[in-house]
């Protein structure tokens, strides 16, 4: 550790003279909370916007299963078009803005420090949404690359990758002027995903691939999108957010280096295991495989460590909405990783590999985990920025109830439906025909499940849009999803609120941060 | 060295590892691969085909990877006589082995299914000839014209009556259909001689 960091420490700028350490943390974290203002909203909104034309798009995929002589009488409406158009306004346009949002605020909170660079962070967003714009539509023209995950054309990925590295160069300049001794285990994940995302999306543009070769590289590319750029943003809020609304530090502090690197080291060597069964050489798929399984030891430490800082604050969930969310996503990252690695392995992926079972493990992945993570992030963050409160806790029941029913009985059904599917293909006495019929009801299933997530996300919008517009009532305090009980969140817990009383708002960040507490 | 340098350098390690291993280093071991027999560059018209194939995502449908014997039902069920082999794909620009079989995998389509009525009518409407399909339908790459003024050049498509156009008006396949047709045809695994590992 640098002399200089620590000695920076004490001297927290615009300190009243006189007032308490309490009023003195409240009053730095206001100042911090207040620089990431813009660029927090302006990400934030823009992920939410992407999500609704993601989830409309994702609609008409569905339906399309279900009504194969829908909107079909022009080019930009066929399946093949919307469905790339889905995948790629949910991770490029959703999730990762998202992310972004929630990681900008993070940053400068964890790191005690104001937001620096914040016109690179303004400008990244507004050429991401020009590239997202452009992609977007691209795909829908007919200028699909088809190579999954990266779809859309090298003209959006021109917007996108500057976009991508104002933000490194922004979360660089205030890493500089961080005010921390210890560097908590959310930035870690963050600073490395900053690496690891430009990186990615960098290497697998590169004109050099073809034929099986470009499909290893396409493998490895959209594993590590999901393992080492999404997966890192919804840990690093996972681990601030359990913590701070429970009022209680991380499980085990030395668990999380261990969980952190053993991701580091084993997640990017497991993306082929998407081509088992495949024309890739042998020993490519092979150590896919292993390291795929290596996975559970990541997983498993980051599931203690969630899981056990829990444990004994499960009624809280009934009250706090960030948490309710949260820990929603953190167990959804169990369940999707603890049978990632189950279903890496051959005799798993000979069943499952080819159905509707792999997009039910998608949705777990990016949707139960990582999207509820960023909505429950954003439950707490947002009323930080705006210096306004939720509207709604029933609006707010109302999303948490669509979305986490909808995407669990999309899951159910596709996995489901999955299994038959994989299983009938393996006995070649059923006709093609009869195993595409048996897949109909789980399909129909899907789409109303997805219905009642995409009403979820117009809810959530219209929610983001009244705290934005500081629409209603003024409130005092957080919104709960009942009355919380006097004292049930401690001074320094709960969700807190854009309002309360420098006194009453003094949470001692020191919790988590050191690793002996 | 401070903490943030290690994590730095740490997971930027890792990265380059990964990166070396899986993505650059099959393309340097399968640099220098022989095509398999039957497998040729593609002609004009098939790389228009293959265009299409692309633009319009078959592949978020259907994969082109026949399983080895062994491993999956795929040459029970008459995908192909051989699993698929890295030489089937020297001149992929655009790789499209795919990771999902909504419908049947296409990489031996050609021996399968040579009809181009039926590959026509299949694109057209296909219900008309694979009842309970769920794939879409792709009228837009056919012309429905009156017959009188059908030109000699066109191909004009037989569908089925309960799917064809009202009396006096008959299916022309557009150029992209008969592009598409091509490339499907293109897809074919011949049978090797002895069985070499991928
Ligand atoms: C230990 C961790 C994990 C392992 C070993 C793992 C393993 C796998 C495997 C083997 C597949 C290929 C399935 C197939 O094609 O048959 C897959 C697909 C997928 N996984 Fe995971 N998974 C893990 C965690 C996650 C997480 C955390 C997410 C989301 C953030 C996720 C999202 C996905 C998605 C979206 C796909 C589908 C990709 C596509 O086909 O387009 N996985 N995973
Ligand atoms: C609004 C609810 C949603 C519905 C109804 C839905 C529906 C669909 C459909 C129909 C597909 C294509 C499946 C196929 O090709 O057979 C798909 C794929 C996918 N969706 Fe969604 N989706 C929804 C929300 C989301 C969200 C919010 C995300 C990301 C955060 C997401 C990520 C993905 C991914 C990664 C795939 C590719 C899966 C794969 O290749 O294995 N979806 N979705």
């Amino acid at each position: 550790m640098p002399a200089s960091d620590a000695d920076r420490e004490p001297t927290t700028p615009g300190m009243p003279p006189g007032s308490t350490s309490e009023t003195l943390e409240a009053n730095w974290r206001r100042t911090v909370d207040h620089s990431t203002r813009w660029p927090v909203i302006a990400f934030v909104s823009s992920s939410v916007f992407w999500l609704l034309i993601g989830s409309v798009l994702a609609i008409v995929a569905s339906l399309k299963f279900n009504m194969p002589d829908w909107l079909v009488q022009q080019g930009w409406l066929t399946f093949g078009r919307i469905r790339p158009a889905h995948l790629n306004t949910v991770i490029y346009g959703w999730i990762s803005m998202a992310g972004v949002g929630v990681g900008t605020w993070l940053w400068a909170r964890l790191l005690k420090t104001r937001l620096r660079g914040r016109w690179m962070m303004m400008t990244s967003v507004a050429l991401w949404n020009v590239g997202m714009l452009l992609g977007t539509i691209g795909i829908l023209i007919g200028h699909s690359r088809a190579i999954e995950w990266v779809e859309m054309p090298y003209y959006a990925f021109a917007f996108i990758v500057p976009a991508m590295l104002l933000v490194v160069a922004s979360f660089l300049l205030t890493l500089q002027q961080r005010r921390v001794k210890h560097l908590f285990i959310s930035v870690w994940y963050l600073g490395a995903s900053m690496l690891w995302g430009p990186f990615l999306v960098v290497a697998v543009l590169l004109p050099i691939y073809s034929g099986v070769p470009e499909a290893t590289a396409n493998w490895w590319y959209a594993h590590n999108i999901l393992g080492l750029w999404i997966t890192p943003a919804g840990l690093a809020a996972a681990y601030y957010f359990i913590p701070k609304v429970i009022g209680r530090p991380v499980y085990s502090y030395h668990l999380s280096y261990l969980g952190f690197w053993t991701l580091a080291l084993f997640y990017n060597w497991a993306g082929v295991h998407h081509l088992v069964g495949g024309p890739a050489p042998q020993w490519v798929v092979t150590v896919s495989i292993v390291f795929s399984v290596m996975m559970i030891v990541p997983v498993v430490v980051v599931a203690v460590n969630h899981h056990m800082t829990v444990v004994g604050h499960f009624k809280k969930l009934k009250y706090s909405p960030t948490l309710r969310f949260v820990v929603f996503g953190a167990m959804s990252y169990t369940a999707v990783s603890l049978q990632g690695s189950l279903q890496s392995l051959r005799s798993w992926q000979e069943v499952t590999h080819f159905t509707h079972y792999t997009i039910a493990h998608s949705h777990l992945g990016v949707y139960a985990f990582a999207s509820m993570i960023m909505f429950g992030a954003m439950y707490y963050i947002m009323p930080r920025v705006t210096n306004w409160e939720w509207d709604s806790p029933r609006l707010i029941s109302i999303h948490f109830w669509t979305t986490g029913l909808g995407v669990g009985a999309y899951f159910t059904a596709l996995t489901i439906g999955g299994v038959i599917q994989g299983l009938q293909m393996l006995d070649p006495s059923i006709d093609f025909l009869t195993i595409v019929d048996d897949t109909k009801p789980w399909l129909v299933v899907r789409s109303v499940a997805g219905s009642l997530m995409t009403i979820g996300h117009f809810v959530f919008a219209y929610l983001l849009y009244r705290i934005i517009a500081k629409s209603g009532e003024r409130r005092d305090g957080p919104v709960y999803f009942h009355p919380a009980p006097a004292g049930l969140f401690g001074s320094s817990a709960g969700d807190g609120s854009s309002r309360q009383a420098p006194s009453m708002d003094a949470d001692s960040e020191e919790t988590q941060d050191s690793p002996g507490l | 060295m401070t903490r943030s340098l290690l994590i730095f350098l740490g997971a930027f390690a890792a990265i380059s590892m990964s990166f070396t291993a899986l993505a650059l280093l099959p393309g340097l071991q399968l640099s220098t691969i022989e095509p398999t027999p039957g497998t040729d560059d593609y002609t004009f018209e098939e790389q228009r085909g293959r265009e299409i194939y692309i633009r319009d995502g078959c592949l978020y449908c259907h994969t082109q990877q026949v399983r080895p014997d062994g491993f999956g039902a795929d040459i029970q069920r008459g995908w192909g006589s051989r699993g698929s082999f890295p030489g089937d794909y020297v001149y992929d620009e655009t790789h499209q082995l795919g990771t999902m079989r909504t419908g049947p995998d296409l990489h031996d389509i050609a021996s399968r299914q040579p009809s181009r009525d039926w590959h026509l009518a299949h694109l057209y409407q296909p219900r008309s000839v694979s009842p309970g399909s769920v794939m879409p339908a792709y009228p837009y790459m056919f012309e429905v014209k009156s017959r009188s003024n059908v030109l000699p050049s066109d191909v004009t498509v037989p569908i089925s009556p309960e799917y064809a156009p009202p009396e006096g008006k008959v299916v022309v396949a557009k150029e992209e259909a008969l592009y598409l047709y091509d490339y499907l045809m293109t897809l074919r695994l011949e049978p090797l001689e002895e069985n070499r590992d991928g």
